[in-house]
């Protein structure tokens, strides 16, 4: 079996190593650490290009850490799905970082460019490790980074809103270890691969127990994902903290999801026997219930930011519901979504900080014209038809893709209505947000900030996105299609972690 | 053994709930933490009670300690230990900057 080569270990070491060099560059001054971190970002872009290439096609590639082999050893697996969401952070990563540069947004706290790189060291070992333990300290690392940038720059409401955000997630973290651990003791081991091995010949009395945990790994990462119940965090961290931040946490949410499709559809696939797929009608109906929820908060949104929280959370209901339907054409409507949604999420928090750099504040109240209104306005036009799902963007070719592989679902009915009607909720809050800010000027008061060119080029390389997914639509469910393919073939992922042999070894 | 094991880690869970849902940071800190302590006692059960056998399998003896969950028990105590010294200069942080040391920034007067 093909074992790993190097390259395919550098979306986790590079962000790392760049972390520590960035702090020792501290002498050198804040430019040498902006460049450092441009250029990390931009090596981790190519080479989550090339890897995405070798993914798509042939085996997952298999790297045992330290040379101790699958089930004993912690393994790094690179499928499909990782080089797809390593990209992702890599693809939303630049421009965000690239924001936080040209408008200084990074000097108005210590650390900045450090907290970053650990941040994608984090995010991109969760995508590629093998482990749920493993998986636990990844989360760790993300989450501390994630902390960091969160507070970054200061101020009372942030500090707030960082405070609930650390709480909660102390709490999961906690029950995650609770989950991870009455899985070991049951089944004697934490290689998620070995996993889905043991489910498949578990007694029938211990069933219960793996079930209990199951769910209660479920919650976990639906917190991470923010799903009904454990939403309530979201919206007021996403509104509180600085622009660049909000948009590369709009990858954070997706870990959450990432580690649904990759644990519960493992470990509860196929071979699971009575347990195969318990997990989807929670994910489902918890789904559903978010939804609507989010559409309810985008509707009562006070500020542009708190909306587009509430948007992400739409947006994730949407990919639960995806996970939920549980096929192979909604896997690939899901994953085609999920590429969508995180870069217009991000393009969008970044154009709200825009907006409300130049009319003086992100409140719906009446304020000063701002200067560019009309090149602000037609991008806030272009990017709230790409996330409430109008066509012709790609928002709506995701939502037709999901709406399409639903009509093969027992509950198809609520699904249609749920999402329809959200949709539509979302458009009217939407259009009125658009009108009270774009429409209801004062002229008599000052304008603020002119519109910063160079920050506008990140929210244009985001937003692209959503035109160039719908040019491309057809390689990019093709590579979609393959990818969900990749993951209904569990017997053959686990086969191939649990036989790649160490190096050298036989 | 195995009833007061299971009691401790039940006392110290329901603790660490009651505590966590107080409206003040260093209840709440303190009840994140017994829920830490909570759960690595936990792990440490999950790799069965043993005693006075070798984490390394030895044939004269008639069994072994599973030495993984000590390794799991090492990892979550330090990584709940950086998580509890930035929790509570974050909550020193809010103390300052908020003004009280209520999780929602709220003094008494507001909860009326």
């Amino acid at each position: 079996m093909s074992s790993m080569n190097i390259v395919s270990f550098l979306p986790v070491i590079t962000p790392l190593l760049a972390g520590v060099l960035i702090l020792l560059a501290r002498v050198g001054g804040l430019n040498l650490q902006r460049l450092l971190s441009l250029l990390s970002v931009l090596l981790l872009l190519f080479v989550a290009l090339d890897l995405m290439q070798n993914a798509v096609q042939g085996v997952p590639q298999v790297y045992a850490l330290g040379n101790w082999v699958a089930p004993f050893g912690i393994v790094l697996v690179l499928d499909g799905l990782s080089a797809l969401m390593v990209l992702i952070t890599a693809l939303l990563a630049l421009p965000a970082l690239w924001y936080a540069v040209t408008t200084k947004i990074d000097a108005r706290g210590a650390h900045f460019h450090v907290l970053f790189q650990l941040q994608l060291f984090g995010l991109n070992g969760a995508f590629m490790t093998g482990d749920v333990f493993n998986l636990f300290v990844f989360f760790e690392v993300l989450l501390l980074a994630s902390y960091g940038l969160l507070l970054h720059g200061g101020g009372a409401q942030r500090t707030k809103a960082g405070l609930h955000y650390v709480a909660i997630n102390l709490i999961g973290s906690t029950l995650f270890l609770f989950a991870v651990g009455a899985l070991y003791g049951v089944l004697g081991t934490l290689n998620m691969a070995d996993m889905a091995v043991k489910v498949s010949q578990a007694p029938a009395e211990d069933l219960g127990v793996i079930a209990a945990a199951g769910l209660l790994l479920l919650l976990v990462f639906g917190l991470k994902a923010a799903m009904f119940p454990l939403y309530l965090w979201l919206p007021q961290a996403y509104a509180n903290t600085s622009a660049p931040v909000a948009a590369l946490f709009a990858i954070m949410t997706k870990v959450g999801l990432y580690a649904i499709i990759r644990v519960h559809g493992l470990v509860f696939g196929d071979s699971a026997g009575e347990l195969a797929y318990f997990y989807t009608p929670w994910v489902l109906g918890m789904g559903l219930i978010t939804l609507l929820l989010a559409a309810f908060g985008v509707m009562a949104a006070r500020g542009l930011r708190e909306q587009v929280a509430y948007l992400v959370l739409a947006s994730v209901a949407t990919l639960l519901i995806g996970i939920g339907l549980n096929s192979v054409e909604a896997m690939s409507a899901t994953l085609f979504y999920l590429i969508h949604s995180t870069l217009i999420a991000g393009g969008f928090f970044l154009l709200a900080d825009l907006i409300a750099r130049g009319r003086g504040g992100e409140r719906f109240v009446s304020m000063a014209a701002m200067p560019q209104a009309v090149l602000l306005g037609a991008t806030f036009v272009f990017a709230a038809i790409a996330m409430s799902g109008l066509p012709p963007l790609s928002g709506f070719i995701g939502k037709v893709l999901i709406l399409m592989a639903a009509l093969n679902h027992p509950a198809f009915m609520l699904v249609l209505a749920v999402v329809l009607l959200a949709g539509l909720l979302m458009i009217i809050a939407v259009a009125r947000a658009g009108s009270l800010l774009f429409y209801n000027v004062q002229n008599d008061m000052p304008s603020g900030e002119p519109l910063n060119k160079s920050a506008y080029a990140a929210v244009v390389w985001l937003l692209a996105g959503a035109a160039l997914m719908v040019v491309l639509a057809h390689p990019l469910t093709q590579l979609t299609d393959a990818i969900a393919g990749q993951l209904s073939q569990t017997p053959f992922y686990v086969q191939t972690v649990l036989s790649t042999p160490a190096v050298g070894g036989t | 053994m195995e009833i007061l094991i299971a009691a401790i880690i039940g006392i110290l869970t329901a603790t660490g709930v009651f505590l966590t849902l107080r409206g003040h940071t260093f209840p709440v800190v303190l009840g994140l933490t017994l829920l830490a302590y909570a759960v690595n006692v936990f792990l440490f059960a999950m790799g069965r009670l043993t005693s006075g056998l070798p984490a390394v399998i030895n044939p004269a003896q008639g069994g072994y300690t599973d030495p993984l969950p000590q390794a799991l028990v090492l990892t979550a105590i330090v990584i709940a230990f950086g998580m509890t010294a930035f929790l509570i200069v974050l909550a020193l942080k809010a103390r300052g900057e908020l003004g009280n040391d209520h999780v929602d920034g709220r003094t008494d007067g507001d909860l009326k």
